[in-house]
């Protein structure tokens, strides 16, 4: 049942592709949660992360810069440029800070994060 | 097998450095390894105790996390210092009670500060400068104090009187028993002109005084000297040298130095061959080593020997560079030789604060020795020499005045090292090892880091480190080029010109055409800043705004907490009565923080993103244009009165500084631009340490370029003198337009011109006399980024598409972030300090 439980997901509608720049981000409320979104169109993929950056704690994640390190994409949060994976969430800058993620999928044009 | 159980007492940074070496060179589960510290932190870096003052945390400074050791394996006890050992049965015993055995014993005691019994030392207000502990209550009492003083004129009691300026006492005496500062490490002459230097940063120096009394109530207000002299003082620090920590030591039965010091011998070993001693606890042939690299060099001794290797420590050498206050100090091998065994080539350049002395050999072939004060920039290279023994050239005062052109330079350069050349000495790094790592593929001064270690320490050597970095791979054909990162294999003067060849106008393009990956942090704001530069274009046109950096993306200053900050243009400070008012309305409308800033302007702090068009609307309204403060781009043009109210006036400065803002305001640049115009000799505007100044004369105009304020103030230099208003624009547009098209990503004006071959004499030459011929390119390209100029935030306000942008949440764009939180402060608001 518990494993049940964990495999389970919850589809969240979160905005229109439109609504979010070409190979950038925007944040999206669920709750008292929020969730950086990106439209990594480079690539052809959508990556949500936690908006909070774990280095100071402050809600800007959404606002940073994207782009890759080797193959691997990643965000840059905009107050003092910790670097972190789009994918794994691991921070790249050589501290010891994780990101959480969240899986993301598009239908019909609309974004939906899955926030279980 | 059983593991060999190792106890080591003391977790400082040579503690730390033997459980890394031990951990690296160890084969799994060859040892056992319990630590315990007297600290309540895990070893941190000690010698740059003082950051902590300018800004570094107890975390910057940490060695390693408590995770670190929790991975190792290594058993950890914090605040608890070992209180006994028990030889007889191998056993030791904790203050918090507990009891290990052990098969050996590392003692990293290290050492304490030491203080002389003066009658009042206790007093409140008194302290020492030793631990993070220590700093912390430094800081916490010197709000209190008005006048300080540090008994001691050696390195560590000029590193606390650093300490008390960073903290702002800018009253501070230093007060050394000896007859001149640092007597260990340089010599008279080098006492007297650092001695100048530190007084003229606003430190009183009181040589040969003895301190009899520390008098006050409860807490100090006075020090009495032996030669019946006294000063009023409210706060102390004591750093008059150490004491090695070999209380337990001595507990035990081990011998111990007269003065202090647990005695090794080669092996480290003590009286007891099952306990070592490393670190400024350890004494060997009579000596306390007190600096890092000697600890280290005892920690590998003792690790490698553990792992069955066989190395000795026979003394070390104790050269040593530091800056003391931003000033350069260094010495290294016998700084003293004396005329009568050495030739002694010095050279003082009291105008500028330089004092150079080598030591060399009789027969003028080895370098024995020397002092460099002011400029330690040789310091590396030096060192080597001497180590090594390299033979000299013909002309050994090249060695420290550098070629004065002649076929070959003084000393031979890196390539001039053997490879056992010892690079790093905190790590033991040799030549050999940082070209064999940069051979197989270790072609970034961080990789080299990473690999090898060098560097990692005092970080002394980096220069050198990259100089070998260079030189290898130009050994191997490798073309060695300033590039940007990893997604472009160009500098950014090539990425300049191809974008402007190919006539690119956005991220995408470039990256298309000559990059590879999906970019980064770096390059995009390299870019972005480029094309602005380039065509002058609206920076948020779509593709590109999510190109820029995150300031000018929202055209706005990110600030604590995620709000922003608004600045709207006041060119040259001046500002009329009804425009004062509206930034008055719109602060309190939007509940503003409001500053006066450094260049004359107004900043509106703590705007929430998505009021910002709406602040904007409010502003441009009423006739206000964006001040660019978020920009790497000209910021302000500061003016004194000028000549229209001043009486010593001789122009309007005022008039001129706003048409030069106006000219180059939106000017997107490799960094910030400031400028400044004075009216008159007087230097109101402090033009002099602008990107470019202008001072009024008699005849005309003088004008300065690459200065800067910041963390390492430059003086701009004059390149023309008496000049009109007309000729005056004609030179900073080849100034400026020069400058962004040739200088690397983040440099400003003054870091441009210090890496300039030919320095301010070439510049000078291209920007008035045309040496190039490309002034009449310059003046055009400038005129053409003139006329394109349009207010980004007049743009913004009139684009609905545009203020999309400006939301925090996309799917609740009305709402406002409810993280952020404001508290008051003198009657008004500021964001609450970081977690």
């Amino acid at each position: 049942m518990s494993e049940l439980k964990s495999t389970k997901v919850n589809w969240f509608y979160a905005c229109e592709t439109i609504d979010v720049p070409e190979d950038g981000g925007v944040c999206v409320k669920h709750g008292t949660d929020q969730i950086a979104l990106f439209n990594f169109t480079r690539r052809g993929e959508w990556y949500a992360t936690s908006n909070m950056c774990p280095h100071r704690q402050q809600m800007a994640i959404s606002r940073g810069m994207i782009g890759s390190v080797e193959d691997e994409p990643k965000v840059a949060c905009p107050f003092h440029k910790k670097t972190f994976s789009l994918k794994s969430g691991a921070c790249l800058s050589g501290d010891d800070y994780q990101l959480k993620t969240y899986p993301v999928k598009i239908e019909d044009g609309k974004v939906y994060i899955d926030v279980k | 097998m059983k593991k060999v159980k190792i106890v080591v007492i003391g977790n400082g940074m040579v503690g730390y450095k033997f459980c890394e070496k031990l951990m690296s060179k160890a084969s799994a589960d060859q040892f056992e390894v319990v630590v315990f510290g007297e600290e309540v932190r895990p070893a941190y870096d000690r010698v740059h105790l003082s950051e902590f003052f300018a800004g570094k945390t107890a975390d910057d400074l940490s060695m390693a996390g408590v995770d670190w050791y929790l991975n190792q394996g290594i058993k950890l006890h914090l605040g608890d210092p070992v209180q006994q050992i028990d030889r007889s049965n191998k056993t030791i015993h904790s203050y918090k009670g507990i009891t290990e055995s052990y098969d050996y014993i590392v003692l990293a005691t290290g050492s304490a500060a030491f203080v002389p019994a003066i009658p009042g030392v206790e007093k409140n207000g008194v302290f020492v400068y030793r631990t993070i502990e220590d700093l912390e209550m430094i800081r916490a009492y010197a709000p209190r104090a008005k006048k300080g003083a540090v008994i001691g004129g050696g390195l560590l009691g000029l590193e606390a009187a650093k300490a008390m300026l960073d903290l702002g006492i800018t009253d501070t005496h230093v007060i050394e028993f000896a007859p001149r500062l640092m007597p260990r490490q340089i010599d008279e002459v080098g006492s007297k002109l650092l001695q100048g230097k530190l007084e003229a940063l606003g430190l009183t120096i009181l040589t040969n005084t003895n301190t009899l009394e520390i008098a006050g109530e409860e807490a100090i207000t006075k020090m009495k000297f032996a030669n019946d002299t006294s000063i009023d003082v409210d706060m102390l620090v004591i750093s008059a040298g150490i004491k090695p920590r070999d209380e337990i030591a001595k507990l035990c039965g081990l011998e111990v130095g007269q003065r202090g010091g647990i005695q090794v011998n080669e092996q480290l070993e003590t009286t007891d061959p099952f306990i070592f001693a490393i670190g400024e606890c350890a004494l060997y042939k009579g000596m306390i080593y007190g600096l890092i690299a000697p600890g280290y060099e005892m920690a590998e001794v003792v690790a490698a020997n553990l792992c069955g290797g066989k190395k000795e420590f026979t003394g070390f050498d104790m050269s040593t560079k530091l800056k003391l206050i931003g000033i350069d100090v260094a010495s290294f091998g016998d700084p003293f030789s004396p005329a009568s065994e050495a030739r002694v080539i010095v050279y003082e350049d009291t105008n500028k604060g330089i004092y150079k002395r080598v030591n060399i050999s009789k027969d003028g072939k080895e370098l024995l020795g020397g002092i460099l004060i002011g400029d330690a920039e040789q310091y590396n290279m030096l060192l080597q020499t001497c180590k090594n023994k390299i033979v000299l050239a013909a002309n050994p005062e090249d060695l420290i005045l550098g070629s004065r052109g002649g076929e070959s330079e003084g000393g031979a350069g890196v390539t001039g090292l053997p490879d056992d050349a010892m690079i790093c000495s905190c790590e033991s790094v040799s030549k050999g090892d940082i070209c064999n790592a940069v051979i197989d593929g270790a072609e970034t001064v961080d990789k080299i880091k990473s690999c090898t270690k060098a560097g990692t320490g005092c970080g002394g050597c980096v220069p050198m480190v990259k100089d070998l970095m260079v030189h290898t791979m130009k050994a191997q054909g490798k073309y060695v080029r300033n590039v940007v990162c990893e997604h472009f294999a160009y500098s950014r003067q090539e990425i300049y010109d191809l974008t402007k060849i190919d006539k690119l106008q956005t991220y995408n393009e470039v990256l298309n055409k000559h990059g590879k990956g999906d970019g980064c942090e770096i390059c995009k704001p390299v870019v972005s800043s480029i094309l602005a530069s380039l065509w002058n274009g609206m920076i948020l046109q779509k593709g590109n705004d999510v190109a820029q950096d995150s300031n000018d993306r929202f055209l706005a200053n990110i600030q604590k907490g995620g709000t922003y900050s608004v600045v709207p243009r006041i060119p040259g400070g001046e500002i009329t009565p009804d425009k004062l008012i509206v930034l008055g309305q719109v602060a309190k409308q939007y509940n503003l923080y409001t500053k006066i800033t450094g260049g004359q302007r107004i900043d509106l702090f703590g705007a929430h993103v998505s009021d910002l068009p709406a602040i904007w609307k409010l502003l441009v309204d009423a006739g206000f244009e964006t001040g660019q403060a978020y920009g790497k781009s000209l910021r302000t043009v500061k003016s004194c009165v000028g000549s229209t109210w001043c009486r010593f006036g001789l122009h309007d400065s005022v008039s001129f500084a706003i048409e030069i803002e106006e000219r180059y305001r939106g000017l997107r640049s490799p960094h910030k631009l400031k400028s400044g115009v004075s009216g008159c000799i007087r230097e109101c505007a402090e033009a002099q340490s602008k990107d470019f100044g202008i001072i009024a004369t008699e005849k005309g105009w003088n004008l300065y370029v690459c200065g800067n304020g910041g963390s390492k103030p430059q003086h701009a230099h004059l390149i023309a003198t008496d000049i009109d208003s007309a000729t005056l624009i004609k030179y900073l547009d080849r100034f400026l337009v020069f400058y962004i098209k040739t200088a690397d990503p983040l440099t400003r004006t003054a870091t441009w011109l210090n890496k300039m071959e030919g320095g301010i004499e070439y510049l000078k030459n291209v920007v008035v006399n045309d040496s190039l011929g490309i002034a009449a390119e310059l003046e055009k390209e400038m005129q053409a980024l003139v006329d394109a100029y349009k207010c980004e935030w007049k743009e913004v306000v009139e684009s609905p598409e545009l203020q999309k942008r400006f939301n925090h949440f996309v799917n609740a764009p009305q709402e406002n972030d409810p993280s952020i939180q404001f508290v008051e402060m003198r009657d008004q608001k500021k964001v609450a300090d970081w977690k």
